[in-house]
């Protein structure tokens, strides 16, 4: 399978199975119309010569059409596609990441949060050490011989419950070597609670923290109020500037959702780039379209124009030596995950899970509140191993539709949740989010072709 | 070649055969928790 495209000048084509991305001339991505992996003779087609004789010279066309040859010779182009046999052997994992739900409260009330505010649609509370030391048990327990582990603290706001946090830290560190265990802590806050003794803490402990807003301070604050409806840009801005200037390396990320009401959320990237920041995700939101903030399919031209316009800014902020780090366009032509990786995706339910305040475990944070799809408790080590072993086999191809798909070993099938929630099952991608994510991946490879431009 | 450059040097088949260790990053963990994506990830092995 290929895929082929244009995008700032550049013809692309991608061989999906080798994973080989090709920028060839626009002769090149002509013949291409008429070839197939089933469709490859010696000589070039007598009807590739005939339609295109008129636009470029015969010998050109057949000189390239050696240049096709050989490339699949090299398994190149329209390379086979081996990967079902994998898929069929893909087994349930250890558990190696977790989300920690460490307070199902929020002072916050950010209009498109999936939480609900806060308390996942049911009571608001926060996670006692006792459980987050039974989490961190189970965790340990049901990694086996894995070494390193992931631990997310989520909410809800986390630092609103700081304390049980540094005891959870300490107490998992303690473990480590005993178990020959590497914990990697996360934490995803808004910023509202943070002061000098908490950045401390988290920039000695965490291996990545997420600094949730949402860029320019009247998209922020539309819909990222807090409980009295006051905004919270004011508040978290410099917390988050000093947060990042203490920590003084590239393991974070500013990260925003946009909506419909900013369409134009390039200019909130560079806005939180001009404050200061370099490691910036700012991502769409997922919501049910019936929500006036909900981005449907009717917004897509204009989101992928928008996507365009930011990648033809990075690419010229990146030739004066002002380049930034957009988490959507970050791809690895070369060193990116294996094949195996690349069949299962996200890991929600098999090798990741999430902990409520009351030790309960769900496949992701996102599942959380949907009582049906609870997995066990962390009290009574319980692990529901069927619905795990049904996640395990969520791989790109065990979903129709991203068997055929071209961005299947770029995406891995996407997130399992909002298939669920929007397509009522775990193996239906969710199409508006596919519709983006292939955006995405043309314009962070569109990236490279025009940085492979300036070596 | 004349008509074409090639970015990368493929190796996804290769990686299908040695990969799969499972000691790499859980892909939702990253950054986004709401839209996942894989080929940005890193391989622990590969540095």
């Amino acid at each position: 399978m290929i895929h082929k495209y244009t995008s700032n000048g550049y013809f692309i084509v991608l061989d999906v199975n080798s994973g080989a991305v090709h920028v060839v001339d626009e002769l090149f991505y002509d013949i291409l119309d008429y070839l197939s992996e089933d469709n490859l003779p010696q000589t070039c087609p007598a009807e590739a010569l005939s339609a295109l004789q008129e636009k470029y010279p015969q010998k050109e066309i057949i000189e390239t059409y050696e240049e096709i040859l050989a490339l699949h010779e090299k398994d190149l182009l329209f390379s086979s596609d081996d990967y079902e046999k994998f898929a069929s052997m893909m087994t349930p994992s250890p558990v190696k990441a977790m989300c920690l739900h460490i307070a199902h409260d929020c002072n916050l009330r950010c209009q498109y949060c999936f939480a609900d505010t806060g308390e996942y649609m049911g009571h608001r509370q926060l996670m006692s050490f006792e459980v987050g030391k039974a989490a961190i048990d189970y965790l340990i327990k049901y990694s086996y011989g894995r070494h390193n582990l992931e631990l997310d603290f989520f909410g809800g706001e986390p630092l609103m419950n700081f304390d049980v946090v540094k005891q959870v830290v300490q107490y998992a560190r303690s473990l480590e070597k005993e178990h020959n265990k590497l914990f990697r802590f996360t934490i995803t806050t808004n910023g509202l609670l943070l002061d000098d003794d908490k950045i401390d803490f988290i920039n000695k402990e965490m291996s990545n923290v997420v600094l949730s807003i949402d860029g320019r301070k009247e998209v922020n604050d539309r819909v990222r109020a807090r409980v009295d409806g006051r905004g919270c840009y004011d508040s978290i801005m410099p917390k988050f500037q000093h947060l990042v200037q203490k920590r003084g390396q590239d393991q974070y990320y500013v990260r925003g959702t946009f909506t419909k009401y900013n369409k134009d959320f390039a200019n909130d990237v560079l806005h939180l780039n001009e404050m200061g920041f370099d490691q910036i995700s700012v991502e769409p939101v997922v919501a049910d379209p019936k929500m006036p903030y909900a981005l449907t399919q009717e917004d897509l031209p204009e989101v992928f124009a928008e996507y365009d316009r930011l990648s033809k800014i990075m690419i010229e902020k990146d030739k004066k030596g002002e380049g930034f780090n957009f988490f959507h366009f970050m791809i690895d032509l070369d060193q990116g995950p294996c094949a195996i990786k690349r069949l299962r995706g996200c890991g929600c339910g098999n090798e990741y899970v999430a902990i409520t305040p009351d030790g309960d475990v769900y496949p992701c944070h996102q599942f959380v509140g949907h009582e049906e799809w609870k997995m066990g408790n962390v009290f009574d080590q319980s692990l529901d191993f069927e619905r795990k072993a049904q996640f395990a086999k969520a791989t790109v191809y065990g979903k129709e539709e991203c068997k055929n798909c071209w961005a299947k070993f770029y995406c891995s099938g996407g997130c399992n949740a909002n298939s669920m929630q929007y397509q009522g099952d775990i193996l239906k991608p969710h199409k508006l989010s596919c519709e983006l994510e292939k955006k995405r991946v043309e314009c962070a490879i569109m990236i490279k072709a025009a940085e492979a431009d300036l070596v | 070649m004349k008509h074409v450059k090639t970015l990368n040097n493929a190796n996804l088949k290769e990686s299908a055969v040695k990969g799969g260790c499972g000691e790499c990053q859980a892909s939702c963990q990253s950054a986004c928790k709401t839209s996942c994506t894989v080929a940005n990830q890193k391989c622990e092995h590969k540095k």
